[in-house]
């Protein structure tokens, strides 16, 4: 017999493991991306497999040669960055524009901070922003949802929030743009156009639930974020209709859905303990209309993430676990 | 009634009890054996004996060294050979009497029939003299001489007599056993404690996996007819047996930080201890028997026992006995899987707080840490509310004082933590190096006062 | 437009102006009263902020031998007699000569020569692994090989020998802060006088087990049995507690302890020459037989 191992207690451990919950949340998002090859068609697989593979190979390249540790690299984790960046990206974007989005994900907001676990930034988002306010044009060039796989000569077009906003900044009131541009508001709710993880907000429920069955997600933070954004568009649309959108497209545009569920969930980038992601759901809810509403863009979900992202540390410092006995 | 449990994190792990339908046989005299000084916590007791001596099972070998301590005796008749130090199952030099095994003769005045006593005595003192004499200390691990936990100091009084049956840790089936086997003991042992106690009410909890055993309890007490003891019925949950755990589930109270069960007016005694009470009172039989398991992952079906073994025998041979360690062990744990010490020592000797050889095989191999994801799963398991990945930093940097104030003292040592983290990050290695810490910290602080 | 242009320079030079008187006036209200002294002794110290003088850093240090007024609780190991000579002339004192220190490590017991018995596994460091139990070998004294102190040293000059699975001391690196020393939790790293031309005696070794204890679970274990105290003609041996200790004070680096232990516990180092045993322990067989016919 071999000599024993002697270790400190406890000699068991849980099935847990990282691998596996970066799969979960793999899992998790197929549907997502499913209704989304349906909508968009190859191009959007295409995005897709570039976003991954440039974000996995960043980080392999990172981990080896800069700063070699080959032991830290993960695979799984760099691969949710990749799907999560795909989603957030128009299915006409040119391959090189993902992989600069890739690169900097990866590189920029996760490796440069120590890598997994160190980053303050969601590295998705980041990804997003940063193509975004670089690559205006190509990053608000929205494909519409084709009918069918098949056709594939899709119509690209502006989002319903854009449009939105553009027009009220015109002077005319939501009714007033509408008319103007031939559409009422349930059409733009069920063909809302957009990347691709902004779709189908069904899709992406659904795989949240998967996480919450399997434990790997607590609901606090989408929760938060959603009631924040439904009540203060409940409270200004009944105000000013005429105005300020509605709750429900409030809610479906955009990407709060894909936000609230995936993005602001992260765990590295989001406090830890219940009440602590309350505030910081809050927070991210109260900046995305004020952004909508307010601001000069007509989205800010990755602006209000970013946010509140760095106001983590302070949040997780302020909110601690009920302690027992004190 | 139902089913109760603790408020406060928590982990489920595999059950685990392999060797729940193993009776409880009697092992047989080693020609050798070794007993420790030190069984118990508190002071080491003294050796009174004299290499050359012949002793009889039984009898008085060691004294206490201190307040907190307890009485040590010969678990067998012979010939003391040596008193020197020896290897314990950590690897530590501690005292032991060496005893030559020779008959087995026990000493005058112990009671060995099987008769069950229920006739308690009156006499409060002469019960807790009987329990210090035959040294009886806590057998739920952490070995607390029982005559002191039994008298409460002034002015604090006990509301609740709570035995710990739960037996919360995988693996683990001794309590489970006594429980099945020997039920009525523990009961009128625990009547003898409330009595002690000035009379207060008496909960046996058990876990819900043990459905069994809690059949047996309140059959028992309806039989023997004590109207003031009551069965409750626990979650399966770990650290259930925790000490401030038991209590917050049962008497929905929590111990305050630094405090004593005694101060929420709860003593909390495992059901093994109740054992050794009925036995010292009822039969003045010293601890020196206890019932552990022989079990594990890679231990066959057939082999897994349940083993009453005298104390000071060596657990390589309780090992022989149980058909040797199983092909495929790399690691043997003395006590369960969560809380149980490493054994770097097979030849180390049993102590009265021994409660199982676990043999596990290669799933307990630590795996290779990666990078937290602050997923907060450390945090959520504590049963003390800690936030483990918190503390681990703050030992790394140093800060005793933010230790201090995240409470790295509370910490229990269950290891619910690393237990639950997905990046295998060892965090109780570390917060046990900063508990020792900061309690050494305040330990001095109170020391200036 | 010149009228935007002049606007802003003369908003912004107001506001300079402003701010700056505002700053002025905040420094000479709030300025602290310092001995000069202080900051004169912090540039000459090494600057490691080692604590190896027992203070948190050297400004602790410049501080507290300023308020002292004297070196004679203070001494910056690190720097040696040299930095403390300058110190001195600044604070207008004496200081004391101090022979310079190394750290030696009192375990020899190599992978080689004391086996392994069991496998650890848990947190690479030595004080987790101590609180734990008696170690992987035998030998509950010994070095446990996860380099608390390599971790510990500020200077690089510890590092982990592969090989033997013990710490190395670089002695061209070592300042003899004590970092070291205070990281082990074996306490098996001793700060020893360096010694003429870096020449000492020591004794490789902290088992303090009985002899046949020590000897089975090393082969290089200080048995205690006393062969060096007795052969020593300046009493600068002593064996306590079954382990032999050189006082570096007496030593006069004769070499006959290490040449007549029988576990090679002993070691020289920095000698010019190898040890030749047989002619030392003639040499010392010669003297015994002198004292006999003497007596």
């Amino acid at each position: 017999m071999d000599k024993l191992i002697v270790s400190p207690s406890p000699h068991l451990h849980s099935p847990a493991s990282t691998d596996r919950i970066m799969l979960d949340v793999i899992i998790a998002l197929v549907p997502a991306l499913l209704v989304s090859f349906l909508f968009y068609g190859w191009a959007q697989l295409i995005v897709l497999v570039v976003s991954c593979v440039g974000c996995v190979g960043c980080e392999w390249l990172i981990v080896r040669y800069l700063m070699k540790r080959p032991a830290v690299f993960s695979c799984t984790s760099a691969l949710v960055t990749g799907i999560l960046l795909a989603m957030n990206l128009p299915a006409t974007a040119p391959w090189w524009m993902v992989l600069i989005g890739a690169l900097v994900a990866i590189g920029v907001a996760k490796m440069s901070f120590g890598g997994l676990g160190q980053n303050i930034f969601n590295p998705a988002i980041t990804g997003r922003v940063f193509l975004l306010v670089s690559f205006p044009v190509q990053m608000t060039n929205w494909t519409m949802p084709a009918r069918s796989f098949i056709e594939m000569d899709a119509i690209t077009g502006a989002t319903p929030l854009s449009v939105i906003k553009e027009g009220l900044k015109s002077g005319l009131s939501i009714d007033e743009v509408l008319a103007a541009n031939g559409m009422d508001m349930s059409m733009l709710l069920r063909d809302i156009g957009g990347s691709s993880g902004e779709i189908s907000a069904f899709a992406l429920v659904l795989g949240f639930c998967y996480l919450l069955v399997r434990r790997v997600v607590k609901p606090w933070i989408p929760l938060s974020i959603v009631l924040t954004i439904a009540a203060i568009a409940g409270i200004f649309h009944a105000v000013d209709p005429a105005h300020y959108t509605g709750i429900a497209f409030n809610l479906l545009t955009g990407g709060v859905m894909l936000g609230s569920l995936f993005m602001a969930t992260d765990y590295v980038t989001s406090p830890f303990s219940k009440w602590g992601g309350v505030i910081y759901g809050i927070g991210i809810g109260l900046i995305v209309m004020m952004i909508r509403y307010f601001g000069s863009y007509p989205e800010g979900m990755s602006f209000a993430i970013l946010i509140m992202n760095c106001f983590v540390p302070l949040i997780n410092r302020a909110f601690h676990q009920k302690k027992f006995g004190r | 009634m139902s089913k109760i449990t603790f408020s406060i994190g928590g982990i489920h792990p595999h059950d685990s009890k392999l060797a729940r339908e193993a009776r409880i046989e009697v092992l047989p005299l080693p020609p050798k054996v070794y007993v420790s000084m030190f069984q118990h916590l508190g002071a080491q007791a003294k050796p009174i004996v004299a290499v050359g001596d012949k002793v009889k099972a039984g009898q008085i070998i060691a004294e206490p060294g201190g307040f907190i301590s307890a009485y040590v005796h010969s678990p067998v008749s012979g010939t003391v050979k040596a008193i020197a130090p020896r290897k314990d199952l950590a690897g530590f030099n501690v005292m032991h009497i060496e005893i030559d095994v020779e008959g087995d003769e026990w000493a005058e005045g112990i009671d060995l029939s099987p008769e069950l006593v229920t006739a308690i005595p009156e006499d409060r003192d002469f019960i807790l003299d009987r329990v210090k004499m035959n040294g009886v200390v806590g057998l739920g691990g952490a070995t607390f001489p029982t005559h002191v936990k039994l008298n409460p100091p002034p002015g604090k009084t006990a509301e609740c007599l709570i035995l710990n049956g739960t037996e919360c840790e995988p693996y683990l089936t001794s309590d489970f056993r006594i429980l099945l086997e020997r039920t009525d003991e523990i009961v009128v042992g625990a009547a003898i404690m409330q009595k002690v106690l000035g009379g207060c009410k008496c909960v046996i909890g058990i876990e819900e996996n043990k459905p069994e055993a809690i059949a047996a309890a309140r059959e028992s007490i309806k039989r023997l007819g004590y109207p003031n003891i009551s069965v409750a019925v626990l979650k399966k949950r770990y650290p259930q047996g925790g000490e401030k755990q038991l209590i917050d589930a049962v008497m929905r109270r929590q111990v305050k930080s630094g405090g004593l069960p005694i101060d929420v007016g709860a003593v909390v005694q495992n059901v093994g201890t109740s054992l050794a009470v009925y036995e010292a009172v009822q039969k003045n039989k010293p601890l020196v028997t206890n019932v552990m398991t022989f079990t594990g992952s890679t231990v066959p079906a057939e082999r897994q026992h349940n083993y009453l073994f005298r104390i000071g025998m060596p657990l390589s041979f309780i090992a022989e006995q149980a058909g040797g360690i199983p092909e495929g062990t790399v690691k043997l744990v003395s006590g369960g899987p969560m809380m149980g010490k490493a054994i770097a020592n097979l030849d180390a000797a049993t102590v009265k707080g021994t409660s199982c050889i676990l043999c596990l095989g290669e799933e307990t191999r630590r795996h290779k840490e990666t990078p937290c994801i602050s997923c907060g799963r450390c945090a959520d398991a504590c049963p003390m509310g800690l936030e483990p990945f918190l503390l681990k930093k703050l030992y790394a940097v140093g800060d005793t004082d933010a230790l201090e104030q995240n409470a790295v003292q509370d910490c229990i040592e269950c290891g619910c933590c690393l237990y639950s983290c997905p990046a295998y990050v060892p965090l109780l290695d570390t917060i046990r190096m900063a508990k020792a810490q900061v309690m050494g910290i305040i330990r001095a602080r109170n020391a200036k006062k | 437009m010149t009228e935007t242009i002049i606007w802003t320079v003369s908003v912004l030079t107001a506001l300079g102006l402003l701010l700056s008187l505002v700053l002025f006036w905040v420094a000479r209200k709030f300025r602290v009263e310092e001995d000069p002294r202080i900051d004169e002794i912090e540039k000459t110290l090494p600057g490691a902020n080692c604590g190896g003088c027992g203070f948190a850093g050297c400004r602790a240090f410049a501080d507290a031998a300023v308020k002292a007024g004297n070196l004679d609780a203070n001494f910056c190991p690190v720097g040696g007699s040299e930095v403390m000579k300058k110190v001195a002339v600044i604070l207008g004192c004496e200081v004391k000569e101090a022979a310079p220190r190394v750290a030696v490590v009192r375990c020899n017991g190599s992978c080689a020569n004391r086996p392994l018995v069991n496998t650890y596994e848990g947190t690479q460091s030595c004080k987790v692994k101590a609180a734990l139990y008696g170690g992987d070998t035998g030998c509950l004294f010994g070095c446990l090989g996860c380099g608390d102190c390599v971790a510990a040293c500020q200077f690089g000059a510890l590092s982990m020998d592969p090989a033997t699975g013990l710490p190395v001391v670089d002695e061209t690196k070592c300042t003899a802060c004590g970092a070291c020393v205070k990281a082990c939790p074996k306490r098996i790293i001793e700060l020893r006088p360096k010694g003429p031309r870096g020449m000492r005696e020591f004794v490789s070794c902290a088992n303090k087990d009985k002899g046949p204890v020590a000897k089975k679970a090393c082969a290089n274990a200080c048995i205690g049995c006393g062969i060096c105290a007795k052969t020593c003609t300046h009493e600068a041996i002593t064996v306590e507690a079954n382990l032999a200790w050189i006082d570096p004070d007496k030593c006069k680096l004769c070499r006959e302890c290490e040449a007549v232990c029988p576990t090679g516990a002993i070691h020289g180092v920095n000698f010019p020459k190898p040890l030749d045993k047989e002619a030392v322990k003639q040499r010392i067989a010669e003297r015994k037989k002198k004292e006999a016919e003497n007596v």
